[in-house]
């Protein structure tokens, strides 16, 4: 018995560690690669670990780093809250709704495939070079993909529930936080992984064209400068922000939220 | 219909639950109509158990969803006990519980807010949940989960108890022991109760009144009520009464 019990131990630390230990290794692999190449290249257009590093340091030490990527986060934040809002709001109206879907079905489509470009200019064009037109151009980019995938959701809820809570007298709000909700929960966590990474790139493109700060604004500086460490900083900056978030909220709020499944389901 | 096995004074409406429905068509997915119900008529006195008995696809659950208000596209009226102020439970053939929410957070979810705090604590044990109250549903055997449908049924204290083929896919010792409970905890406070199964026996050993269907579209066979009080309703008293049954309506067994 004892024997089984520190087996078992050691397999659970092994593979707790396990995925970790893979993790740093191929990301050390993928920065080995890079450096070789730099170091072989022996070019301005592609500096070595190093030197993003120094361009890292010496745009942190002034803090204009953290203020650019702060202008870029309150963006993002700011469209991801409203793609997510309104695109739930319609993709569920739709999914339930077969009329007001087989009628805007077109209109989705025709956005889904306006390039983000088009809407960025646009957006400058008619609602002037100012916050609002950027951070609703980032959310108008979004909020098709998020109908898309809270249509599915909707169009699988389950009728026996629903029946259920209308016998027991649930009530709108009972039924939407406790029935309704908890059903939509992966529909939500996929639109919102799938959202998050797309409105960041779509915010440096935006703050490219018509911001004067935000990472956008920097790395579009640093093109002009030909400096390609603090371009390269700058991307990496921004990717370590969005892992932490993705590790400090998304995962566990994703983790609470499904802890009633049932453990090898969980992913 | 008087029954000397409940001194309590009924705690369901005063009236009784009255169903008068004249016919009921469902539109096929072919477009032909098909017509479920001609016409079923019957009455379930006051804090009385009656059962509805049929062969399979004959109506019964669609009765039972037109007594519950889901399908109201039908011809013909309803009454319910308590004309309606009460509340109605539904023990439905799945047990239909939220899988994102705990046993005890299923059962009182369903209770009324003005009854929110009410302490439920006597129920869950006579149901045997009581270790069971912070597991999800999905920890559950389909025994269990159907136990937990029945605590949250009575949970709301309804005038109107309605019951689906509560203990269909079980094996029989299960089934057994849950009939037992049913008994237990409805005999603690008797309610109007109209359960739907094929099971004769569980009807025999359940019911007040057995109220037998005919084949599609339905139409009443037959009201055979059982005046024994449940308390002496022996498994020889059973025999005998299901041998008058099943030759008074054959087929049924």
């Amino acid at each position: 018995m004892r024997l089984d019990h520190s087996v078992t131990a050691e397999r659970s630390i092994a593979s707790r560690l396990g995925p970790g230990i893979v993790t740093v290794g191929s990301l050390a692999g993928l920065l080995a690669i890079w450096w070789i190449a730099a170091i072989v290249a022996d070019s301005r257009v592609l500096p070595a670990p190093p030197a993003v590093a120094e361009a890292f340091w010496r745009d942190a030490r002034t803090g204009e780093l953290f203020f650019h990527l702060a202008m870029t986060l309150m963006r993002v934040a700011g469209a991801f809250v409203i793609a997510m809002v309104v695109g739930s709001a319609i993709g569920i109206l739709l999914g339930m709704n077969r009329e007001a879907n087989r009628f805007f079905d077109p209109w989705l489509i025709l956005f889904l495939n306006i390039p983000a470009l088009v809407v960025i200019v646009l957006a400058y064009i008619w609602f002037g070079l100012n916050e609002v037109a950027a951070i609703g151009a980032i959310a108008v980019n979004k909020i098709p993909n998020v109908v898309v995938t809270l249509r599915e959701g909707a169009r699988a809820l389950d009728r026996d529930l629903e029946e259920m809570a209308k016998v027991y007298r649930f009530g709108l709000a009972k039924t939407l936080r406790h029935v309704v909700l908890p059903q939509l929960q992966p529909y939500f966590a996929a639109a919102s992984r799938s959202g998050i990474s797309l409105i960041w790139k779509i915010a440096l493109v935006v703050e490219l064209l018509g911001r004067s700060n935000g990472v956008g604004f920097q790395i579009n500086l640093y093109f002009q400068l030909f400096d390609v460490a603090a371009i390269l900083a700058y991307t990496l900056a921004f990717v370590a922000v969005m892992l932490i978030i993705e590790f400090l909220l998304v995962q566990p709020f994703e983790a609470h939220s499904t802890r009633w499944r049932p453990k090898r389901a969980r992913g | 219909m008087s029954n000397l096995s409940k001194p309590i004074p009924p705690a369901g409406g005063p009236s009784a639950l009255e169903v008068e429905i004249r016919g009921k068509t469902f539109r096929g997915a072919d477009g032909g109509d098909v017509r479920a119900i001609e016409e079923i008529a019957f009455q379930v006195a006051p804090a009385s158990f009656a059962t509805l008995i049929g062969p399979s696809g004959c109506g019964k659950t669609t009765t039972l969803r037109i007594i519950l208000g889901l399908d109201p596209d039908f011809d013909g009226r309803l009454r319910l006990p308590d004309d309606g102020a009460g509340r109605i439970a539904a023990v439905f053939q799945e047990p239909r519980l939220l899988p994102w929410r705990s046993v005890e957070e299923n059962v009182r979810l369903a209770m009324p807010d003005a009854d929110a705090g009410r302490d439920i604590d006597q129920l869950l044990s006579i149901l045997g949940l009581d270790e069971m109250r912070s597991r999800y549903p999905s920890e559950l055997s389909l025994g269990l989960a159907r136990r937990v449908a029945l605590a949250r049924a009575f949970a709301i204290r309804p005038s109107l108890l309605v019951l689906d083929e509560p203990f269909v896919s079980l094996d029989e010792q299960t089934a057994t022991r849950l009939r037992t409970l049913l008994m237990e905890v409805w005999s603690a406070r008797p309610t109007t109760a109209l359960m739907v199964t094929h099971n004769l026996r569980e009807a025999v050993q359940l019911s007040d009144r057995i109220i037998f269907l005919t084949e599609r579209p339905s139409r009443i066979r037959g009201v055979h009520d059982l005046t024994t009080p449940r308390a002496e309703r022996d498994s020889r008293w059973r025999e005998a009464t299901l041998s008058t049954v099943a030759k008074r309506y054959s087929g049924v067994l």
